[in-house]
């Protein structure tokens, strides 16, 4: 691995680690400026990625869509508290395409409902382009890979 | 045993429904394991037309897909001579599941991997592996007939490009099973377009199956729990809308439409959707800017039909909704959200964009994938008790107002004449 590759790899888990303490502390406002402006996220399921359906379980293609998503869960969409604990395992980098550099991160994410009930909520792997030109790396894509296509009663946190 | 003597058996040990009608719902109903297996004889195996997949899920000869009726595991195939086929996915011999893909093309038979009992796509078992054994030795006996044994089948109908099936031979006239009303409200969404599927995805509900068709068919609820469209004041455009519930009380219909003569007074929300003054506003209210699809001004179909399926259309993101109960407190909900081959690239977007409204995670639905639950635990100590379906008086009519529980009322009189309990 070329010293390049190792800097990308640093800064990428970086992203990434910061990236899941965002959402699992509950700082969701934060969340949107992990995303270039122009950005797509999707949460779809390994099935739905094999068979190339389009349609998402979240389907956002501007970082002004994900700062909705987290004003609606705020103040208009109703459900129990709880919180996520994400697990995510280390980049593999996949290589440069005209977008930005290619990455593929497994993830393992625990539930935990307010009375303390904490379940498997979802594994799967985040299939990211980021632009590594600024400062902090950004998300041009995210497309998070749900292993599983059953969603246990709703998913209000984002992945 | 007559039919009747027969019901009155099989509800026997179960309480009596509270007084007349449909306005209480003991909770009972969505607790106990011989109400639910009552559910599984009279309705799911009963009279009773089943939604089972898409004739696109099928289009070709060969092609096939595994889907639900109630509990009961089913295949459903299209045959080289483009006939669909379904059939209970149990091996004759010993039960097994005889497919185990949940889809898949180019398929000429099936075998059982148990010991390899065959069956074409009709469902008609062909072959039992060593029937007549080995060396003149084992084997089936002489008298076992391969046609007189299978898998049950169902009988198969299809509306607007909707395969729909049941276990009963006596399943009435898929057209006045319907009714007057449903049909053309299915065609107005469906009719002479091919849909194409754009996702799907199963959203697993911790209660009881009615629960859910409940909510479905509240039309109470929908601007009380759901506040998404409030909170950011969209689609302040004044609706109006009706219910209908057909003749049987179980399949219902709800909408709502964008009233022009109270908006061309108003001038103002007319041309706009969106209020500027509101004090929370979409960053990208991109979201909402559809496109007119039906040229008749309503913004919302929920429809559904008795039992398990819905057919929705909010806004331009149309999907189909499947109920299948796993037990007394336990559903899954499986959602197949469309598109058509006539859209063009931008009207493709909107719906990958509208999509955002339902689902798990929709701004709508996700609240209907929680409060099911809330009842579910509520009513755990409290069998006895009773629901109160008061809203819009006592009967199970179509209405103006959609401020009535009028179409659950319709499902529980659906529902009582089915079961019998």
């Amino acid at each position: 691995m070329s010293n390049i590759d190792n800097d990308y790899f640093f800064a990428i888990a970086r992203a990434q680690s910061d990236y899941a303490r965002c959402i699992d502390d509950d700082r969701l406002e934060d969340w949107p400026a992990f995303f270039e402006e122009a950005c797509l996220y999707r949460i779809t399921s390994a099935a739905s990625h094999r068979d190339g359906y389009e349609a998402s379980v979240v389907f956002a293609n501007s970082r002004g869509m994900l700062t909705d998503r987290i004003s609606a869960l705020r103040e208009a969409n109703i459900y129990e508290r709880q919180a996520y604990r994400h697990l995510l395992g280390m980049p593999a980098l996949l290589g440069q395409t005209s977008a930005g550099l290619r990455t593929e991160t497994p993830f393992m994410v625990a539930r935990i409902m307010q009375d303390g009930t904490t379940d498997l909520y979802a594994t799967g792997r985040y299939l990211d382009i980021w632009n590594l030109k600024g400062e902090a790396p950004k998300i041009v894509e995210r497309i998070v890979v749900c292993d599983s296509s059953r969603f246990d009663t709703l998913l209000a946190i984002p992945l | 045993m007559s039919q009747q003597a027969e019901l009155e058996r099989s509800v026997e040990g179960m309480p009596t429904w509270p007084g007349q009608g449909f306005t209480r719902v003991p909770y009972w109903v969505f607790q106990r394991d011989d109400v639910y297996a009552r559910e599984q004889e009279a309705i799911f195996q009963g009279p009773v037309w089943h939604y089972l997949c898409l004739e696109a899920d099928i289009a070709a000869g060969g092609d096939f897909m595994t889907t639900f009726v109630g509990d009961a595991p089913v295949v459903v195939t299209r045959d080289n001579e483009g006939a669909i086929h379904a059939f209970e996915n149990r091996c004759a011999h010993r039960g097994a599941l005889i497919c185990l893909d949940a889809k898949g093309k180019g398929k000429k038979d099936f075998a059982c991997v148990y010991h390899a009992w065959t069956y074409d796509l009709t469902g008609k078992l062909t072959g039992v592996a060593f029937q007549k054994g080995v060396k003149g030795k084992g084997g089936m006996p002489p008298e076992f007939k391969i046609s007189e044994h299978g898998p049950r089948r169902l009988k198969i109908t299809t509306l607007h490009g909707l395969v729909f099936g049941s276990f009963s031979a006596d399943a009435p006239d898929f057209k006045s099973w319907l009714g007057p009303e449903i049909e053309p409200r299915i065609g107005r969404v469906l009719a002479g377009r091919k849909p194409v599927v754009l996702g799907r995805y199963t959203q697993v509900l911790p209660n009881n199956w009615k629960l859910y068709v409940e909510n479905v068919k509240d039309s109470y609820h929908a601007s009380i729990l759901h506040l998404f469209f409030t909170t950011f004041e969209l689609n302040r455009l004044s609706q109006k809308g009706a219910i209908v519930v057909d003749e049987t009380g179980g399949h219902h219909i709800s909408y709502s439409a964008v009233d022009r003569k109270t908006n061309t007074a108003g001038g103002e929300y007319a041309q706009q959707k969106i209020r500027s003054d509101s004090k929370y506003r979409l960053a990208d209210p991109s979201l909402l800017q559809g496109f007119d699809e039906f040229n008749d001004d309503v913004t919302l179909q929920i429809l559904s039909v008795f039992p398990t399926f819905v057919l929705q259309q909010i806004q331009n993101s149309i999907a189909i909704r499947q109920v299948v109960p796993r037990g007394p407190d336990r559903t899954d909900l499986h959602w197949t959200l469309l598109g058509f081959e006539t859209d063009t690239p931008e009207q493709r977007l909107t719906r990958l964009k509208q999509a955002n409204l339902i689902g798990p995670a929709g701004f709508i639905s996700m609240e209907d994938g929680c409060v099911g639950g809330f009842v579910q635990r509520g009513v755990r100590a409290a069998s006895h008790e009773q629901a109160i379906l008061q809203m819009g008086g006592s009967t199970a009519e179509s209405s103006e107002s959609r401020v009535t529980e009028a179409s659950i009322r319709g499902f529980w009189k659906a529902w009582r004449a089915h079961t019998g309990i």
